[in-house]
């Protein structure tokens, strides 16, 4: 349900560098998510199409890369993606283990024309 | 002509830029504040009232209480103590953020505190994305929820300092397998801050005081 808060810090983001640029318009919104941080896109899109009016960012389309969680085993230096749920290294079960990456939460870039 | 601008940007910037001024607002007035998450039905509310009535006459404690309901604590026993308490509405909001956070420190005493306890919401999702400025972020897991939340959740296990596991005395009643938990939250932080309470009966109550002190008087120190 905090997807309005995560998407009205989009909006704000996306409008303050599209001003910087002179932009007349935002086409594209690029935006990085790692799986762990509990966000779903179509929420995201959601609130965006109803807040984004009337803005710089108006139509504006929102693409999403999903990062996948990433584990390494600190035992074993396995590495693996967690599919779902939390688990332990799959190699050697050791809960020893540290996130490499799906912690991304930020916007990448803007497509602007002007 | 279409033009990239390019931004890597964090979302949650604003946010935590207001964070760290609440931060620096605390730490100027040494006031230590801790951030207290959980699920619904966890134990929060019984938790911070037990943990108030067992500090020390002289420890000058506020609250900001975030729920979305109207007010959990019995805001008579605080007041009855002297101590403040700040309601936030997060007008229906699963989370509090730094602004909310900003705005009820305003309303606050700072000059006459020692220690601030945030209430947020009861959730185990939203909370975990909204820094708030706090000095320690704890949550409480209660045994009935089950042993699988560090496993379902990882996200708040992952930026906590303290946690408790409240409701202990109801083991021998429930299946919770508290090594199987232990186990999870290992992956997540390992090394957690782990108190096993128990609200009710006062059990390990203790501990988690001499731990909360200790932190009071340390930040007092270095103000």
């Amino acid at each position: 349900m905090h997807e309005l808060s995560i998407t009205e810090n989009i909006l704000h983001i996306a409008c303050k560098h599209a001003e910087q640029a002179q932009a007349k318009q935002v086409t594209d919104i690029y935006l990085v998510i790692g799986q762990l941080s509990s966000i779903i896109d179509d929420s995201v899109q959601f609130y965006w199409d109803i807040i984004s009016k009337e803005s710089l960012c108006e139509q504006s389309k929102l693409h999403f890369r999903r990062i996948p969680a990433e584990l390494c085993c600190l035992d074993c230096t396995n590495t693996y993606i967690l599919e779902n749920d939390l688990i332990p290294c799959p190699a050697c079960n050791s809960t020893n283990v540290k996130v490499l990456r799906g912690n991304e939460f930020h916007l990448e870039s803007i497509d602007i024309t002007k | 002509m279409t033009e990239r601008i390019k931004i890597v940007e964090n979302i949650l910037n604003a946010n935590d830029h207001i964070a760290l001024n609440n931060t620096k607002r605390l730490d100027e007035k040494g006031i230590y504040s801790i951030n207290l998450m959980a699920s619904p039905g966890a134990g929060k509310t019984s938790f911070i009232i037990t943990t108030i009535q067992a500090l020390p006459q002289e420890m000058r404690l506020g609250v900001i209480e975030g729920d979305t309901a109207s007010v959990t604590i019995d805001s008579d026993k605080i007041n009855s103590a002297g101590m403040p308490a700040v309601q936030v509405n997060t007008g229906g909001q699963c989370h509090l953020d730094a602004v909310m956070v900003e705005n009820a420190l305003d309303q606050l005493p700072l000059n006459d505190l020692d220690l601030l306890i945030i209430e947020n919401v009861g959730n185990l999702i939203c909370p975990a994305a909204f820094k708030l400025g706090t000095h320690a972020s704890v949550l409480i897991a209660s045994t009935p929820e089950g042993d699988d939340k560090p496993y379902k959740y990882p996200n708040i296990y992952r930026g906590l300092d303290v946690l408790i596991i409240n409701k202990i005395d109801l083991l021998p009643y429930l299946d919770f397998n508290i090594d199987y938990f232990k186990q999870g939250v290992e992956m997540l932080n390992p090394g957690l801050i782990t108190f096993e309470v128990s609200s009710k009966t006062g059990e390990g109550i203790q501990a988690w005081l001499a731990w909360l002190l200790e932190q009071v008087e340390n930040h007092y120190a270095h103000k």
